[in-house]
């Protein structure tokens, strides 16, 4: 804005303002008004919807699935989205802080004279698109329910190495399975693509070794498993087996 | 001789004269009660002038055609509000230790009178906040707001978004139940995944290296002392750039000058 619209602003402001009510009482009725509503919509929820408590905090166990408040579902997608591993701090913190900045220095890039949202294309289709986006991300979000099943058939060299490798495998799955890994890993069919890279076939690309060294030391977001291999040796085990048998 | 009739004596010469401006002065327990509170108020307004800016924020106008999108802002406020005093009475039973937290959670949802009703309240009014100050925001940048001469107010509001935020991300933690630890868990480590401040922000929310026993307290004392407070002062700057540079007309309001100031309406007596 220029400074010749920045006086016809203030102009046609001044005459709209002079010719507006005043604040109290008008205004704040409203406002009143609008206080009552958002009051009894807390109550009601506060009493439909309660405040459950789940069970307490353990550190030892690895059994449960992390899940943010339901309006943070649009940053935790976005890590799903964003799927190679080189790119995950740009996921975390890369797009939130750009966006960020973006939102603060608005009113600064954009310095057009113009209000009326009709009038302003590149702004209003930006708005809707962010607002389509964080709506279809928190959608998604709130579907991807933590899954707890993993079906893989065991593989032709664990079978062959007779019943007690099976049996292994299969409560090695039940341990991974249990530990929510699908909620950010795939598994062939099972579990959500992300954030973290698919465990379909890690076994081919990473030891057993290295695979232990991971989920006892990962890299972040993904919580440490130091926990169950200290508390239940035998089901750590069994869980780095069964993953290193994925191939 | 005629004799002059002197004037009728005063009823009672002791009486006051009576107020100017008042026909018959405080009369009655009501204008005693009215006169106590009149001169209460200008015995505060005589050592602070608070009224002059009373007038001002309260008597000032809002444009033409505001209508109820314009509540949002005094909305989000009102929540906020409703989360201090709730907030509150939570902190009167609310222990923020690792090994007491959780029963203090346990004990208010049971046994305290009302407290699940009041704990349910902190919890539900968190998310009406959020969706009420997205909704503010969805307005003021629809409406472009936040131009010429507001740039300023719109910087502040991104920062009470951005604390709001911080207030649930904060607070989510403190009834200390699985979803809450291990949640709050991943986000810590997102945090430490950014560059550079990241592993310092991680290491600052945790109180250390690791997850502790002093993290919970450090989250409780962010969560109702430093970003509340700074939520209070902003919110209070806010408040004041709205009331200094007035509320906006919605955009599509043609400014028209008033009808008989219009050039051609106006007549020049020969």
């Amino acid at each position: 804005m220029n400074k010749q619209e920045k006086e016809r602003y203030l102009r046609d402001y001044g005459t709209l303002k002079s010719q507006g009510k005043p604040f109290f009482p008008y205004a704040v009725a409203k406002d009143s008004a609008m206080a009552i509503v958002v009051m009894a919509v807390i109550i009601a929820m506060a009493i439909v919807l309660g405040a459950e408590l789940g069970p307490k905090a353990d550190p030892t166990s690895t059994t449960y699935t992390p899940r943010p408040e339901w309006y943070f579902f649009f940053l935790f997608e976005l890590l799903r989205v964003i799927k190679p591993p080189a790119l995950v701090p740009l996921a975390t913190i890369g797009v939130p802080t750009i966006c960020l900045i973006l939102l603060f220095l608005l009113p600064f890039y954009d310095r057009g004279p113009e209000r009326r949202p009709e009038r302003r294309p590149i702004a209003t289709t930006a708005g809707i698109f962010v607002v389509c986006a964080i709506g279809y991300l928190t959608y998604l979000g709130a579907a991807a329910g933590p899954p707890t099943q993993i079906d893989i058939p065991v593989p032709a060299n664990i079978s062959s190495q007779g019943p007690e490798a099976v049996a292994n495998f299969e409560a090695g799955s039940q341990v991974v399975a249990q530990s929510g890994c699908a909620a950010c890993h795939q598994f062939g069919e099972n579990g959500n693509s992300g954030p973290g890279p698919a465990l379909t076939d890690i076994g081919a690309r990473l030891p057993a070794q290295a695979i232990q060294r991971t989920l006892l030391n990962p890299s972040a977001p993904m919580p440490s498993f130091s926990a169950l291999s200290e508390e239940s040796p035998k089901q750590f085990a069994q869980m780095v087996g069964f993953l290193a048998a994925l191939k | 001789m005629a004799k002059i009739k002197l004037p009728a004596a005063p009823s009672n010469p002791l009486s006051s004269p009576k107020r100017p401006g008042k026909e018959y002065g405080p009369s009655g327990v009501l204008g005693h009660a009215e006169e106590a509170g009149a001169s209460a108020v200008d015995w505060i307004d005589e050592r602070t002038s608070l009224s002059g800016g009373l007038r001002w924020a309260m008597f000032r106008k809002v444009p033409k055609g505001t209508n109820w999108f314009y509540t949002l802002g005094s909305a989000t406020m009102f929540a906020f509000l409703s989360q201090a005093v709730t907030g509150v009475f939570l902190a009167m039973y609310y222990d923020p230790s690792a090994t007491r937290a959780y029963e203090s959670i346990q004990y208010i949802n049971n046994d305290v009178f009302l407290g699940e009703f009041v704990h349910g309240m902190h919890r539900w009014g968190s998310s009406v906040m959020v969706i009420l100050i997205f909704l503010h925001m969805g307005r003021t940048f629809f409406f472009g707001a936040y131009k010429y001469p507001r740039e300023l107010n719109w910087v502040i509001g991104v920062a009470l978004l951005v604390m709001t935020m911080t207030m649930s991300f904060s607070g989510y933690l403190l009834p200390f139940d699985q979803r809450s630890y291990w949640a709050t868990i991943v986000g810590v480590n997102i945090n430490g995944t950014g560059p550079l401040v990241g592993p310092y922000l991680s290491e600052f929310l945790r109180a250390g290296p690791y997850f502790g026993a002093t993290t919970l307290s450090r989250f409780y004392a962010i969560h109702m002392l430093m970003v509340p407070g700074a939520i209070a002062a902003l919110m209070g700057f806010h408040l004041y750039l709205v009331a200094k540079l007035g509320t906006t007309a919605p955009p599509w309001i043609k400014a028209k000058a008033p009808e008989e100031l219009r050039e051609d309406k106006v007549t020049v007596d020969q």
